[in-house]
């Protein structure tokens, strides 16, 4: 069940000239949520932007004896409502409503797990990997940006025993190109009795390339799609994504409901 | 205190209403909001048959609101009945249902199917909607299609009758008066601003549907000036909205002459807004020593502020 706190601004960090991580003070928050879900935020109590924004859970904040305090946010700063959440100090409250959504379903060895980040798309991944690591899943991030200042987080990741497997576009970490090239090679050569689920955040070409990728080499793939969002509650009807039914025909299906991670192979890519 | 208000023959236990399309069926909101609470809840439109709307991009925000088009994505009146009505009425929700159609025959029929189901208090009919290629806002931008569409519905059914209006006509007032006269035991209103937001990059409409609604507090002012206009001309109750965002605006509504109000999109900012405007209603009635919130309703003093 989901909860809506004034959630205290514990931290700003700036990861870059658009990127930032917000830590907030949340505990039941923190200790409900799972991997994959999201919370609706606002900060600052304005009519313009009006609206709340969805984020996925980036990290889950614990005190010293491990109990759940809160959680960070990893935004990058495209719009209005990025840009508060940029410049917002320590002390300052944000509505924060959650944890919502459908979490990732989460596998065990002797399933690999292939993360394929693009970008902000990153966020979901820190608390799965964290997640799998308990399992003992191994584990496999491909992630993407368009330059090296861009890739955060590595050494947390490298940290949970994750394989990195880097792409940017401008060549400057990593392998130059799309993050699709490199995950659609290591499929090829993977033999088709090694298991491995693929769970994919980023753009939308990026997902539906991910996607692609996944049914050519018929391995199963979770998404975690961003749409914009009124609500996050179900009640809005904006954030829908054409989804395959029962009945073989393909209906708008409510991504802050029914997702927002949802199975690839039933997404009807536009 | 008494916080309860009449429309026609139904009696709301406070002013309250979730606002059609803006609250899903209701039941997506049980979890954080004890439903019962409420003076009502308007249901998201329904036809006869499953709708699967417009493509995103939906909404767009603009300031202080938002524009959309969800082109009344729906799962239809009789799936509605199966698989929401009982979960609604076990919860004792006042439902009010909002109805629509692309034909008078339409609205007949999803509204004869309604009044045969349990658990139904009210009809919203939704000759407003701007965002619909058919039906909608052509009833709801035409005397004769407004009288037509409410006195055919009256004709199928006791429950209370009340066409939901359309912001977009020059004198709205006109279709209460034709709602009343049809039969209609209230009306509400506003429905949506017809608007527009482009990309001036692209030069593309933000959302899929090109045109769509304005709602949020940006047209307030508009809508409580509208009330106030329907209130001189009909003597059925007014159920007023248009960027209700907390109390006074509520409060506001009432007194330019709405007997209830709905809140729609200050739900998406803060689902659990309802504690919050009943107390701000409750505060406001002790502090002017109002013991019905009925009192209130339209006594616009006509003086204008110092």
């Amino acid at each position: 069940m989901p909860v809506d706190v004034a959630a205290e601004i514990l931290a700003n960090r700036r990861l870059s000239a658009d990127y930032n991580v917000l830590s907030l003070h949340a505990p039941a928050l923190a200790a409900a949520a799972r991997p994959g879900q999201f919370v609706m935020i606002k900060v600052g109590a304005h009519h313009d932007p009006l609206l709340r924004r969805p984020f996925s859970v980036f990290e889950v904040l614990r005190s010293s004896d491990g109990t759940p305090i809160g959680i960070t946010l990893l935004s990058k700063r495209i719009g209005p409502s990025t840009t508060l959440i940029y410049n917002a100090s320590p002390g300052e409250r944000a509505a924060c409503l959650g944890p919502l959504g459908k979490p990732f379903t989460i596998v065990d060895p002797p399933v690999e797990a292939w993360m394929v980040a693009g970008g902000v798309g990153l966020a979901p991944f820190a608390t799965l990997a964290e997640t799998l690591r308990a399992r003992q899943v191994k584990t496999t991030l491909f992630y993407g940006a368009r330059r090296g200042e861009e890739l955060f987080y590595l050494d947390f990741f490298r940290s949970l025993g994750v394989e990195l497997i880097l792409t940017t576009e401008d060549g400057s970490a990593g392998e130059r190109g799309r993050i699709v090239a490199p995950l659609d090679r290591m499929l090829r050569s993977r033999p088709a009795s090694a298991p491995v689920m693929l769970y994919a955040c980023g753009p939308e070409g990026m997902l539906a390339a991910t996607a692609r990728t996944a049914a050519k080499y018929s391995r199963p793939c979770q998404v975690s799609v961003e749409r914009v969002m009124g609500c996050g509650m179900g009640g809005c009807y904006s954030c829908v994504v054409p989804m395959l039914g029962d009945d073989g025909r393909f209906h708008h299906v409510r991504s802050c409901l029914a997702g927002p991670v949802l199975p690839a192979e039933q997404i009807r890519w536009d | 205190m008494d916080l309860s208000v009449q429309i026609g023959s139904l009696r709301l236990k406070n002013p309250l209403i979730a606002a059609s399309g803006c609250f899903g069926y209701g039941v997506e909101y049980a979890d954080v909001v004890d439903l019962s609470s409420l003076g009502g809840v308007a249901v998201k439109g329904l036809f006869l048959n499953e709708r699967e709307g417009h493509p995103p991009p939906r909404i767009v925000e603009t300031p202080a609101g938002m524009v959309n088009a969800i082109g009344l994505q729906g799962i239809g009146v009789r799936r509605f009945v199966d698989e929401k009505l009982p979960e609604l009425r076990a919860r004792n929700v006042t439902v009010i249902v909002n109805v629509c159609g692309t034909s008078v025959d339409e609205y007949a029929e999803v509204s004869r199917i309604l009044s045969d189901a349990e658990g139904v208090h009210a009809i919203e009919l939704n000759i407003s909607c701007p965002n619909i290629k058919e039906g909608g806002i052509q009833f709801g931008c035409s005397l004769a299609g407004t009288y037509d569409v409410v006195s055919a519905v009256r004709k199928v059914t006791r429950l209370p009758l009340i066409p939901k209006l359309t912001p977009n006509v020059t004198d709205v007032a006109s279709f209460a008066r034709a709602s009343q006269d049809a039969g209609a035991d209230a009306v509400s209103l506003v429905n949506t601003f017809l608007a527009m937001v482009l990309d001036i990059e692209t030069r593309r409409p933000m959302i899929s549907n090109g045109m769509g609604g304005l709602s949020g507090p940006a047209i307030r002012p508009i809508a409580v000036r509208m009330v106030y206009e329907c209130r001189q001309a009909v003597k059925i109750p007014i159920v007023g909205m248009g960027g209700i965002a907390n109390a006074r605006d509520a409060l506001e509504f009432m007194v330019a002459g709405a007997t209830a109000v709905q809140v729609g999109t200050a739900n998406f900012v803060d689902p659990l807004i309802w504690d919050k405007l009943l107390d701000g209603m409750m505060q406001y009635m002790e502090r002017h020593q109002i013991s019905r919130i009925a009192e209130i309703v339209g006594t616009v003093n006509d003086h204008a502020h110092p």
